[in-house]
């Protein structure tokens, strides 16, 4: 190895080292922040360990309206992203190349644009119908990109899927309905799993497009950006801190599932005779 | 269509077309007419709503172009937007590499494992966690006196913050494009330009950059994009001297009353969008089929 060979590696190992501290050190010291006994979240000084402000959490009515509230909307989309999502994904499998990749280009459109401008048009298109922002507005507005995501994953399991199984059914007499309820479906069940998860998480954490149609209804994430300017206090932080321990609880697990799955279904295939 | 009928029957067929075009005609397409429709028409008191002087006009367009702030915060809005993405790049970029063609798998997963958690954790709190970070009497302020850096507090909330904010938000939507690139090159066309005398740079500049050139520009225009509508970063992160465009749109609806300028002023924004999409993808031949991945 040469001098320059060793020069480029430390280098590389300052680099590295850097990226992983600029990755975690402001979650770390946000988490941190949680059981200092300081009024404003932050470590220094610290002013002695306390669990103070999950009792103050605890007691915030404010924010177990706004929970309340996200929770609400993340069902309602749910719901509807869901069942829209895989309708997208079915037509566009079932079109030919050209007309696919027009309808492809319209439906990736809403990722495309930015969320302020998603929560703007959705706001004035519903005020000329008289309906005013809120929890209505935010599932409509919020719906409308997550669906992409829904089709998008759908879509790509359904690249996967085996067309004979579709006919073998056929053959054997199921009618469409019951090709689509008993062999489609359940195919596309992991897909149906990690898009809902998804959405719930893209539903929760939204705030650019939320901030625009929530009307009088406070979101959680309205709620805690506000609270930085009306008074942060470290019962933030404990919030944050559950927040992250339960999304990355559920990362793991979400992850966990989908390698599971993957290996699994390559497993079956390789029991399969060539 | 016949080949939707044919395989999934006219009921399902017709509920499945049905959910699709309320979808993208009823929140995709009719939204951003009625918004088109607004910011050409004036605002006016809603007694005169459909009367005379409601008549279409590029009056709130022209308004942003004359208004000299506001101008100004558009452009700042651009050019930095575009600084965060090359920022990003050069940041992500070695590591992108690195992943991608110096790991053994089992580091990538590792590393990717951990690139991953931070990026499930919303993007109020993780801005939320730089305000804390970058407070006046913050810990960064703490540490660089403390080892004699500085003399006396940075106010880091600005420019400094926003970048910094931004930076860090939208790493992933930048790493993986680039790494997903990068590891389809082969690693002997590398080790053929080092052994033909390449220095380590003008392998990345000849061999490594022009491959990887439709991953580095998926990577910018959505960061770029991420950037120029983001709201919670300069909202918290920024200061009086440092305001967004989004942050003028926002002031439009809920403090200006003025909904029509608003949505003139997010038309722009988003025709800005479109065009820097479309434009940059045009320019690396991405297609837009590649990029959703």
């Amino acid at each position: 190895m040469s001098a320059a060979d060793r020069i480029m590696k430390g280098l590389f190992g300052i680099y590295f080292a850097a990226f992983f501290i600029y990755l975690f050190a402001p979650l770390a010291i946000m988490a941190a922040a949680t059981f200092n006994a300081s009024r404003f979240p932050t470590v220094t000084p610290w002013q002695g360990t306390t669990l103070e402000w999950f009792d103050a959490l605890a007691a915030d009515r404010g924010m177990w309206d706004s929970l309340w509230t996200s929770i609400v909307v993340a069902f309602f989309v749910v719901l509807v992203v869901l069942p829209v999502g895989t309708a997208a994904a079915l037509v566009l499998t079932s079109l030919h190349a050209r007309a696919r990749s027009l309808l492809y280009a319209v439906m990736v459109s809403p990722l495309l644009t930015p969320g302020v401008v998603i929560g703007i048009s959705t706001l004035v298109l519903w005020r000329q119908l008289g309906v005013g922002g809120g929890v209505f507005l935010i599932v409509i507005a919020q719906s409308s990109f997550i669906i992409c995501y829904v089709m998008l994953m759908v879509a790509a399991r359904l690249m996967r899927f085996d067309r004979t199984q579709e006919e073998a059914a056929l053959g054997l007499g199921a009618s469409k309905f019951m090709v689509f309820r008993r062999v489609i479906l359940p195919f596309l069940k992991p897909a149906l799993f990690a898009a809902g998860f998804l959405a719930v998480l893209q539903s929760i954490e939204n705030y650019n497009t939320t901030l625009f149609v929530r009307g009088f209804d406070t979101p959680l994430t309205v709620y805690i950006a506000t609270k930085v300017r009306t008074g942060l206090t470290p019962a933030v932080n404990a919030l944050a801190l559950i927040m992250i321990a339960v999304t990355i609880v559920g990362a793991v697990v979400y992850e966990v599932v989908r390698r599971r799955s993957r290996t699994a279904s390559q497993a079956s295939k390789e029991e399969q005779p060539a | 269509m016949a080949e939707l009928y044919r395989r999934f029957g006219g009921g399902l067929g017709t509920i499945f077309l049905a959910l699709v075009a309320a979808w993208l005609a009823g929140m995709v397409l009719a939204p951003n007419v009625m918004m088109i429709d607004y910011s050409l028409r004036p605002n006016l008191p809603p007694a005169e709503i459909g009367g005379s002087r409601d008549v279409y006009s590029l009056q709130n367009i022209l308004y942003l172009a004359n208004e000299g702030v506001h101008r100004a915060i558009f452009f700042k809005t651009v050019w930095a937007s575009a600084l965060v993405a090359f920022v990003t790049l050069v940041v992500c970029y070695p590591l992108a590499y690195w992943l991608a063609q110096n790991a053994t798998p089992n580091q990538t997963a590792i590393a990717i494992l951990a690139l991953t958690i931070p990026f499930w954790v919303n993007e109020v709190l993780r801005t939320l966690a730089w305000y804390i970070l970058l407070a006046f009497r913050g810990p960064l302020n703490a540490l660089l006196l403390a080892l004699g850096i500085i003399d006396e507090p940075v106010r880091w909330y600005g420019n400094t913050g926003v970048l910094a904010g931004m930076t860090y938000a939208y790493i992933l939507f930048m790493l993986f494009p680039i790494y997903n690139s990068i590891e389809s090159l082969e690693k002997s066309q590398i080790e053929a330009a080092r052994d033909l005398g390449a220095s380590v740079w003008r392998t990345h500049w000849r061999v490594v950059i022009p491959h990887a050139k439709a991953g580095i520009a998926t990577g910018c225009v959505f960061t770029f994009m991420l950037a120029a509508g983001s709201f919670v970063v300069p909202a918290l992160l920024g200061a009086p001297g440092s305001r967004w465009f989004t942050e003028i749109i926002y002031n439009w609806f809920f403090e200006g009353g003025d909904w029509n300028r608003g949505a003139a002023y997010a038309l722009v924004l988003l025709v800005l969008c479109l065009t820097v999409v479309l434009v940059t993808l045009k320019i690396a031949r991405v297609n837009l089929t590649d990029v959703a991945k």
